[in-house]
């Protein structure tokens, strides 16, 4: 009798926490690590740049539904922080260990990874890579978005708000990792060569951090009176001027804001007019892309080296459209 | 609970602190220390406004006072812990779990905007319970307690909020917590930070919790033998400490009218950084509320000026990395003085 009680207790605690779960997540995708799909023999480990973003549930939501389509199962890792990077190398080194069919990796450090693809490639594990590829030459063939070329497109739109005149500034979210690189250079380039007349007065780097980008663009809107646009590289980083001009009471138009990536925030911000428009990958194309890279060299099929899967730009007009709203997440 | 033996007891607890220098010398000391302090905040203040005709303005300073609420708010509950010689490393990612847990009651129960708030406050005071009973009942040195529940508040912020920021912007009148402006053109997270520097101020100097505070962080041995508690005051630190990180979530929260689960990792540095930038010692014993608003300035300041200078983010690292090293220097060459 006394064991049915606590057993009973235990149940009835049991249920109460998987309802607050449940409802905490809010019928969201949880934080379980493998897909569950099948009883998939064939096992592909991924090891990300992170998994806190929601980028990174996109990638990890797109990965396993390709997944759950073939019939495979996945596991899907990746460190607290984007700067992170030794642990993301035990991560990798884990996903080793456990001897998966293939591996999926997106290097933090291009350079960093090398040893553990050796590793990988003694112990006879084909690596595949997404967003952001290591400097070995092991790795077979690599989903990202073109960061340089996006980074461009996001120039050009910016160039043809402003009226291809006057003084702009970026918020960067890294000046370490390839995609904060390449898109700040992508849009750089494309200014110096394109629009003689618009000067990039000023970039600052806020990690991302909604926070510390708001404070950033406040003070570069100080520090300017004449800015006539921000681009920030990243959600955080354009949320963080979205917030700026929002505190700082401007009326919307005054400054041109230009994102990157989606999520609710940036989503509203387009609609309510503080933000021009962003740049959108197609992250949910990148998790499908490396999982079927990785199923096809598992069948001794040869995937393409560099699958583009896509940049687009969005805004009020086109965000409707069928093309952008499959690749907007929120 | 017979509160009558604890009070008379506390004078001479009080006078057990500053023994070693004299009371008078103390006093000075502390003076010149939080002079010190806010003669460094004017002169980065003269500096940027010569260095940039862009810096002093209202607006300018509206931003910096704004910028400063968060970290300001976390350092004024830190620098009870700092006083009585421990550390808490758990406010950053706390702040974000209390936000998080503000967006579940708020968004995801529809509870009214009072409860919602109190049960953020709450959370951030439940975690500085658990905290001080880790550190004063199980006796955990407070850097290994307050860092394993910076993690577990982290990994819990990420696991409530399915990974995902949670929006407030359904919730009438959330935002103004922190964006309002009461008093016109001053927005509200700057005058909740004010009005919790009066409360800490007045618990820290003119409470019996103060004086233990102080006593403890002095030599919390002596002051167990003198018969008070400590282990019970401890706590009641770490809950205070808990419940301005309780505070600084809702503020951050509604500032960005949404709970970010994932930053906060780093804010708990900067908080520690503006108390002792304002004079609080790492070793006990000494502080201000003051000095840690001070502090706190003095750190935004620097940061705004340095990015309305346009200096790259990472000069300012090294620079503001420099400013704390002068600031902790210049204090140690003051207490071997007056040790001598």
């Amino acid at each position: 009798m006394k064991t049915g009680k606590k057993v009973a207790a235990l149940a009835a605690a049991a249920a109460v926490a998987l309802s607050l779960a449940g409802c905490s997540n809010g019928g969201g995708g949880g934080t379980a690590e493998s897909s569950g799909s099948g009883e998939g023999d064939i096992q592909i480990a991924l090891v990300s740049k992170g998994f806190q973003h929601q980028f990174w549930q996109a990638v990890k939501q797109g990965a396993e539904q390709r997944a759950e389509e073939l019939g495979v199962s996945v596991t899907f890792d990746g460190p607290a922080a984007e700067t992170e990077i030794d642990g993301q190398l035990q991560m990798l080194q884990a996903a080793i260990d456990k001897k998966p069919d293939a591996i999926g990796f997106a290097a933090l450090d291009p350079e960093a990874c090398i040893p553990l693809y050796d590793a990988a490639e003694s112990a006879g594990i084909p690596v595949v890579e997404f967003d952001a590829g290591c400097s070995s030459e092991y790795g077979q063939s690599i989903a990202k978005t073109d960061s340089l070329g996006a980074g461009a497109l996001a120039a050009d739109h910016m160039a043809e708000l402003i009226g291809g005149e006057g003084e702009v500034a970026i918020v960067g979210h890294s000046q370490i990792n390839s995609t904060g690189v390449e898109r700040r250079d992508g849009f750089v380039d494309q200014m110096e060569a394109e629009y003689p007349d618009i000067e990039i007065v000023d970039i600052q780097y806020g990690d991302g951090d909604h926070l510390k980008s708001a404070d950033i663009a406040k003070a570069m809107i100080q520090a300017h009176p004449n800015l006539k646009g921000i681009y920030g590289t990243n959600e955080g980083s354009a949320i963080g001027v979205v917030n700026a001009v929002g505190e700082l009471g401007l009326e919307s138009g005054e400054l041109t804001v230009v994102g990157f990536d989606s999520g609710q925030a940036q989503i509203d911000a387009i609609e309510n007019g503080l933000m021009a428009g962003a740049i959108t990958q197609n992250p949910i194309g990148i998790g499908e892309e490396v999982v079927q890279a990785a199923y096809d060299i598992i069948n001794g099929e040869t995937p393409e080296e560099v699958i583009d899967t896509g940049y687009f730009w969005y805004d009020k007009d086109n965000m409707d459209d069928e093309e952008i709203a499959a690749v907007l997440y929120k | 609970m017979n509160a009558s033996p604890v009070i008379e007891k506390a004078p001479k607890v009080g006078e057990t602190a500053p023994a070693k220098s004299g009371t008078a010398v103390t006093f000075l000391r502390a003076k010149l220390q939080q002079s010190l302090a806010f003669g460094t905040l004017i002169v980065l203040v003269i500096f940027f406004s010569i260095a940039s005709s862009n810096f002093f303005s209202w607006s300018n300073i509206s931003s910096i006072l704004l910028a400063t609420a968060v970290i300001g708010i976390l350092a004024l509950g830190t620098t009870f812990v700092i006083i009585t010689g421990g550390i808490d490393l758990s406010i950053g990612t706390g702040m974000t779990l209390a936000a998080v847990m503000t967006g579940i009651f708020l968004v995801n129960m529809q509870l009214p905007l009072i409860v919602g708030v109190l049960g953020g406050l709450a959370t951030g005071a439940l975690m500085g319970f658990i905290n001080g009973v880790n550190i004063a009942i199980l006796k955990l040195p407070p850097f290994i307690a307050t860092l394993a529940m910076m993690l577990i508040a982290q990994g819990l912020a990420l696991v409530i909020s399915g990974v995902r920021p949670i929006y407030f912007s359904g919730v009438e009148g959330f935002k103004n917590i922190s964006l309002g402006t009461i008093i016109p053109g001053l927005p509200n997270a700057v005058l909740i930070l004010f009005l919790l520097a009066i409360v800490a101020y007045l618990l820290l100097s003119k409470t019996l919790f103060g004086r233990y505070t102080f006593a403890i962080g002095s030599n919390e041995e002596a002051t167990r033998l003198s018969g008070v508690n400590t282990r019970k005051w401890l706590i009641v630190v770490y809950t205070v400490a808990g419940l301005f990180t309780g505070f600084a979530g809702v503020v951050i929260a509604a500032r960005l009218d949404s709970a970010q689960p994932q930053i906060g990792v780093g804010y708990e540095l900067q908080a520690i950084a503006a108390v002792i930038i304002g004079g609080t010692s790492l070793l006990g014993g000494r502080g201000s509320i003051m000095g840690t608003v001070i502090g706190a300035l003095i750190m935004s300041v620097l940061i705004n000026g340095l990015r309305i200078m346009s200096i790259q983010t990472e000069w300012q690292n090294v620079v503001v990395g420099i400013v704390i090293l002068i600031a902790v220097f210049t204090d140690t060459l003051r207490q071997r003085r007056s040790a001598t």
